[in-house]
């Protein structure tokens, strides 16, 4: 690819007291453009090796990413990672809607475990405005949370056995999961997009019953946690395939911002439920935050496995214990948000997931920075796959478990 | 061995020869994947859509989806090698085909007995791989191209203890035929105790676990599906198929598995013969219920290789060359030895 860049401006272009004219500025402009193209859509032509372009439509990209891998026989000489097929620009849209009607939008981020999406939002929202939700909305909104994150993680436990060849486990996963979606469907009336969460509280109250029957699937997810650690887990095959795969030190881990459970499979004893001081009901009730020691491509599924264990145990505990109440602190009917800007973090099925709103004041936020857990844990794929064979790509792709929405958001 | 009560011209029963392989391979081949495909998968994964489609217990399904495959436009990439790319699928068709032909079903109910036809089944077995290299080469993809040469390696790997796997059984029965190594187990008298025949899986189960893995490999079903990958190739060397050589490529797998069943349960599982009166045999009756019992026990070991395929995740390319040449060529070629010494011995 040739550009008509004049000779000399590139260094005037970047040269280090940067860019000074007008015309300086819109060259530099240019050739970043021109090398995004030059990444995006020239495959690179290499002698010694073929370039096998994985996606953006392939099987095992759960979506639209992109992964341009070289290869030398089976073995990746480099693999990078091209996203951004998907992406919708929530960050942009969230300014030109007011605060009721983002959750809507943030829903469709990391969209297996929907709500937990809308929560550090909410709080962050609420935390400007210096409204906080009654308890008992607190300890729903817990309770939604993690059965998002059983959702979400049983989803992604069941496809690491796709990505390594077995059908069966996902369709167990789907089975199983279908219980918990019909209960977040019950209390929310969206099966995927709940959009139940309200700034100072919670759209309306659990319906009759709902908490014995919630109590009855856990206990069905637990039995499926059981299911595929005898069937997928402790197989053979899925331990030669997985164990010793794609290992990730724990500097590494945090070299890169990797989060959730992959930084926990690197035995970083890290969980924003614990560490990241927030209202909801997490330390009222008893947990533990796995780790393993291993940081490969098993450890990080295993700690999923044992997280979504945990998140029923979490369920069961603040079903049993529930406060009466109501769910709806005193907010205005029109909201509208002071001045000011919060950070809230949670954490979410896939990792960290943060919102940072600026408000000025009005019915929307002025601008509002989404940090999505996936795009941090893909960041590692060119470090982690350098020198795996193909098929181990797939295995470090289904281990690092993203959503496509989450990262391109 | 019995012999048929009426007598067939030449030209009479090689017209009833070829109408047999033709009906026999189709619906044996769509049988099994019926019953192990769609039902027993469903009901193993708990799947809904193959039980709910198509009428009762879903038995509509399979045929619907043929004609859905029928109907699709046949596409052939532009940078493809036209000829060889719609070849390909018809290649590995016909070499399942060419392997019925040595599979006795009753005491006369074999196509041809050939003297050597254990030799001659393990011979064209591997001409499917031809097919594959075809289908691989000439559609002018990476996907395919690498998924042809896993499937090509793999072949050849596990051809090997395939062959060796059969060759403990060819010892003891004293033949290459088909034929008579069903007599032989109708006959055979386990360490000179007479039990009324007994199937060679008895002494030769090694042979029969390494035959099963081998076949399994050379199958391309789970765990060695790597040629067609789906989570990494897309579909492999099929990627770029579609309608009816689609259709054919699948084909072409199930009756494979049924064909290699079929040799199995030949070798190791007595084939068409249990433990009968002598009458059965010169009275043709063995003749009608040989087919019954044949499909009988393919059923049975067709079960172990989609069980098998349901349950376990997919090896990797150099894990699956370590298993062949580490384990499976070793543990047969002692198991050949120790064939050959007590065959000696008693």
């Amino acid at each position: 690819m040739t550009t008509t860049v004049e000779p000399g401006t590139v260094e005037a272009a970047f040269s280090p007291n940067g860019p000074n004219s007008a015309e300086q500025l819109k060259q530099a402009a240019y050739i970043a453009s021109q090398a995004a193209d030059v990444r995006v859509n020239v495959e690179i032509v290499d002698d010694d090796g073929m370039t096998v372009n994985l996606g953006p439509q392939h099987p095992a990209t759960h979506g639209t990413l992109r992964l341009i891998a070289k290869l030398d026989g089976e073995q990746v000489i480099s693999c990078e990672p091209v996203m951004g097929y998907m992406h919708r620009g929530y960050e942009k849209l969230t300014e030109v809607r007011t605060y009721p009607q983002i959750t809507t939008l943030v829903n469709r981020i990391d969209w297996l475990g929907s709500f937990a999406n809308e929560v550090p939002f909410i709080l962050a929202a609420e935390q400007i405005m210096g409204v906080e939700a009654p308890q008992r909305a607190q300890w729903i909104r817990t309770i939604l949370f993690e059965m998002a994150r059983i959702a979400n993680l049983s989803l992604g436990i069941g496809d690491m056995g796709v990505q390594l060849g077995a059908i069966t486990p996902v369709f167990f996963a789907f089975r199983d999961r279908e219980h918990v979606l019909n209960q977040i469907e019950a209390a929310t009336g969206g099966r995927f997009h709940p959009n139940y969460d309200r700034i100072g509280g919670l759209k309306e109250d659990l319906p009759r019953g709902w908490i014995v029957e919630t109590k009855s699937v856990m206990n069905k997810m637990r039995s499926f946690c059981d299911e595929l650690e005898q069937l997928m887990m402790g197989n053979a095959v899925f331990q030669s395939r997985s164990r010793g795969i794609g290992v990730i030190p724990a500097d590494r881990a945090l070299d890169y911002g990797l989060s959730g459970a992959n930084l926990r499979a690197s035995g970083v004893d890290y969980d924003l439920r614990r560490d990241f001081p927030t209202p909801l009901a997490w330390n009222k009730v008893e947990w533990k935050v796995w780790t393993h020691t291993d940081g490969d491509s098993f450890a990080r599924i295993w700690v999923r496995l044992q997280e979504v264990r945990e998140a029923a145990k979490i369920v069961d505990q603040l079903c049993d214990g529930l406060p009466a109440g109501p769910i709806m602190a005193k907010v205005p009917r029109i909201i509208k948000v002071p001045p000011g800007e919060a950070y809230v973090a949670t954490e979410n099925p896939l990792g960290e997931m943060g919102y940072y709103v600026v408000s000025q004041g009005g019915l929307g936020p002025f601008r509002v920075k989404i940090r999505t857990p996936s795009f941090s844990n893909i960041s590692i794929v060119p470090w982690v796959t350098k020198g795996v064979f193909v098929p181990d790509i797939i295995t470090i792709l289904g281990s690092l478990y993203f959503i496509l929405g989450d990262i391109d958001r | 061995m019995g012999a048929l009560a009426i007598t067939l011209a030449y030209w009479q029963s090689s017209i009833i020869k070829l109408a047999a392989v033709l009906v026999v391979i189709p619906v044996g081949g769509l049988l099994l994947g019926y019953v192990f495909l769609m039902k027993m998968m469903a009901h193993m994964q708990s799947r809904l859509g193959p039980m709910e489609q198509g009428g009762f217990h879903g038995w509509f399904a399979n045929i619907g989806d043929a004609i859905k495959f029928i109907q699709k436009e046949d596409i052939i990439p532009a940078k493809a090698d036209k000829w060889v790319f719609s070849l390909a699928p018809y290649v590995v068709v016909m070499s399942t085909f060419l392997l019925y032909l040595v599979i006795p079903a009753g005491p006369d109910l074999v196509i041809s007995d050939l003297k050597v036809g254990v030799f001659y089944a393990l011979a064209v077995s591997s001409i499917g791989v031809l097919g594959i290299l075809m289908a691989g080469w000439a559609s002018a993809n990476k996907y395919s191209l690498m998924g042809s040469l896993r499937a090509a390696g793999q072949l050849i790997a596990y051809e090997l203890p395939l062959v060796l796997a059969v060759v403990g059984v060819v010892i003891q029965a004293g033949s290459m035929s088909l034929s008579d190594i069903v007599g032989a187990q109708a006959n055979f008298k386990i360490f000179g105790a007479d039990l009324g025949g007994m199937p060679f899986v008895a002494t030769q189960f090694v042979g029969f676990v390494i035959f099963m893995i081998a076949a399994q490999a050379e199958l391309t079903q789970a765990p060695f599906d790597m040629p067609v990958a789906e989570s990494e190739l897309v579909t492999g060397y099929m990627t770029e198929y579609s309608g009816f050589r689609f259709l054919s490529f699948f084909l072409g797998e199930v009756a494979s598995a049924f064909a290699l069943s079929a040799i199995a349960s030949t070798l190791f599982l007595g084939g068409w013969y249990v433990p009968m009166p002598d009458s059965w045999i010169t009275n043709n009756f063995a003749n009608y219920i040989g087919p019954i019992i044949l499909l009988a026990k393919i059923f049975f070991v067709a079960f172990l290789i989609f069980w098998v395929r349901f349950s376990y995740p997919r090896f990797r390319e150099d894990q699956l060359q370590a298993i062949a040449w580490k384990y499976l060529i070793p543990i047969s070629i002692l198991n050949i030895m120790v064939t050959a010494i007590l065959k000696v011995a008693f």
